[in-house]
């Protein structure tokens, strides 16, 4: 028996002649963080997608908990466990943070035909989860729009996690954010991870996955480039190994003889 | 409950700056959406108590009489606030008025069909009339605006035809005989509270005719309707599961789905209750008045929404209050009755219609960017 969580196994997924994802594999372990890396362009969307339960692979396996599996629908994959937190995620501006924690998902009270949704329960627990994660909501009635992009992102991850994730895929939770709301979000992704949660954290960014991950996948035009623990790979390797990488460096030198050409 | 969280319990720092201050009691209240509706309520009482204190404006009668107008707006003016919480319009109130009027009319009068089976009909077409726009308005992704707009068109346009077909005129008299005895029409036509009434009469505390009858006889049907409408709509959006959908699918459609809520079925519903709210205004309007007229109902859509967005409905959705819908609606029936009772000439209604609902929508504005703004 593996002592994997969640494997996906030689993922492909094609749009017509469009290869867009071509045998990806990623297997983890509770309590892992695997980071996907890879630029615009090189099929995080559409591989996010498949993990969500959005697309069906065309080819390969998903297995979790040693069972193999196929996700028919997002909610197929919500009920095994597996929660994506996408880029906008889902939240409310306008609506409380309490009513966004429990968005769909209302504890109700009351006898049969006259349930109504419990606030006072949802309050206390959407203020107790937030507590938690070290962000302090006087006021669980307070609309999520006055909260900062960090605590957003928590709320999200946390609301996840609440309802039962397993794996968590989060997809580019530090993009729009400062160094040090990114890093707060990062802790908390950590800290998620070391209470026996798998995390799959897809970016861009090598400087906010480097710290963080335990493994890294690179994607490039919808190939994996391959599988890395962070000892036998180096933040530079891993930069240069993204397509950006190779023409930055190129970018570097062409401007380096602009410069020469212009002093002479 | 699913994982243990003991140890996720260390404080993460999130800068000081970054919070929020205390926020007080006075404050929280400000943030209420129907505060503004409240508040320019209370200014409507105030100036009319002033201007017409002494005019008969707040005598029985003359409550009763600008409740009955604000009502008969407040029970469409609080379906259409839902309406727009959950993120679309129903131009098509309006003419859905005419319409249901007609559906009681033309079976009772011409098919012989008894009261009450007309307005069981009247309403089974409401709720056809409401799943038919929330059904194209959710399936096609077309703005809601469009969708009902052509609704309004076609709706009038069937009305008038219709009845011209089958009656030859465009009004159809004769119900008020049918009323008595009906085992369903009393609950859209009966004055309530008569005995209260009759005793403040014979105690001479409220004018009464010359044959000693009181001259305000009872609390009309709208207002009832329009009290327990108010009463069950803000239960559901403030404590049910349902009214957080509502929210919810206003003010973002894709998240609310991501996250399990039947954004579509909600929506749907919330047509099916404007169209049955147009159709309670028409069955009490044609019972007291004991006729159908196809015109009935005209431009009643935009004032329902004027007063939805008086009591603090945005027009971009997920934000207002039923409530506050409710005291938009008893602002605009105030005005347009107890400016009879000063020496303005009553032609500034609209004047004050239009001017009453930019200010609102400048407030409203000026919350929702209070409300939201990153700290």
């Amino acid at each position: 028996m593996s002592d994997y969580l969640v494997q996906f196994n030689n993922i492909s997924k094609f749009f017509g002649k469009v290869i867009a994802l071509k045998d990806v594999t990623m297997k983890l372990k509770k309590g892992e963080i695997m980071c996907l890396l890879g630029d615009n362009g090189a099929g995080k969307s559409t591989l996010i997608k498949t993990l969500a339960g959005v697309h069906r692979p065309d080819e390969g396996e998903i297995i979790v908990e040693g069972k193999k599996t196929i996700f028919d629908s997002p909610k197929d994959a919500l009920d095994m466990g597996i929660a994506t937190v996408y880029q906008d995620l889902a939240l409310v501006s306008l609506m409380s943070v309490t009513r966004n924690f429990f968005m769909g998902r209302e504890p109700m009270k009351g006898p049969p035909f006259f349930k109504t949704f419990d606030i006072e329960k949802a309050n206390k627990i959407a203020a107790e989860r937030m507590g938690q994660i070290g962000i302090d909501v006087r006021d669980p009635s307070q609309a999520v729009g006055t909260m900062s992009g960090g605590e957003r992102q928590c709320l999200a991850i946390s609301r996840a996690i609440y309802f039962g994730a397993k794996v968590l895929v989060l997809d580019e939770p530090t993009s729009a954010l400062g160094v040090h709301q990114a890093s707060v979000v990062l802790k908390y992704i950590v800290k998620a991870a070391s209470q026996g949660l798998a995390v799959i954290l897809i970016t861009h960014n090598v400087h906010h996955a480097y710290p963080v991950g335990n493994s890294f996948t690179v994607l490039n035009r919808g190939k994996s480039l391959g599988t890395y623990e962070k000892k036998d790979i180096s933040r530079e390797k891993l930069l240069s190994m993204m397509a950006g990488g190779e023409e930055l460096n190129k970018l570097e030198v062409e401007l380096q003889e602009m410069n020469r050409s212009s002093t002479n | 409950m699913s994982t243990k969280s003991k140890s996720i319990e260390t404080k993460t720092d999130f800068n000081q700056d970054e919070r929020l201050k205390k926020v007080s009691k006075l404050k929280l209240l400000l943030n209420r959406p129907e505060l503004g509706a409240l508040g320019g309520a209370i200014l409507v009482f105030i100036f009319f108590g002033i201007v017409a204190g002494d005019t008969g404006m707040f005598s029985a009668y003359g409550v009763l009489n600008f409740l009955d107008v604000s009502a008969n707006l407040g029970i469409i003016a609080i379906a259409a606030a839902m309406l727009m919480i959950g993120g679309e319009f129903d131009l098509s109130i309006g003419s859905m008025i005419g319409f249901a009027g007609i559906c009681i009319a033309i079976p009772a009068i011409y098919w012989g069909w008894p009261l009450w089976m007309s307005i069981i009909f009247a309403f089974s077409m409401a709720v056809l009339v409401g799943y038919f726009n929330g059904i194209l308005v959710v399936r096609t992704g077309l703005p809601s605006f469009i969708v009902t707009l052509a609704m309004l068109f076609i709706l009038r346009g069937a009305t008038l035809a219709i009845t011209r077909l089958i009656t030859g005129r465009t009004q159809v008299p004769g119900l008020r005989v049918l009323i008595e005895d009906d085992p369903l029409a009393w609950i859209f036509a009966t004055d309530t509270f008569k005995w209260v009434f009759s005793w403040l009469g014979s105690m001479n505390l409220i004018a009464l005719r010359t044959d000693g009858t009181p001259l305000a006889t009872g609390i009309p049907p709208s207002v009832i309707w329009f009290i327990a409408l108010a009463i069950i709509t803000t239960w559901i959006l403030m404590k049910t599961r349902y009214g957080n959908w509502i929210f919810a699918s206003g003010g973002d459609k894709n998240g609310a789905n991501n996250v399990g809520v039947p954004v579509g079925r909600v929506k749907i519903s919330l047509f099916i209750g404007t169209a049955v709210a147009a159709t309670i205004f028409a069955t009490i309007q044609v019972l007291d008045a004991g006729s159908a007229d196809t015109m009935r109902g005209t431009l009643k859509e935009l004032e329902a929404i004027a007063a939805a967005v008086v009591g603090g409905c945005l027009l971009t959705g997920g934000y207002g209050s039923a409530i506050g819908a409710a005291f938009g609606a008893l602002i605009f029936g105030t005005v347009s009755m107890g400016i009879f009772y000063t020496d303005v000439d009553t032609d500034w209604f609209k004047v004050f219609l239009g001017a009453m609902m930019l200010i609102a929508v400048i407030f409203n504005n000026y919350i929702r960017r209070k409300v939201t703004e990153s700290k």
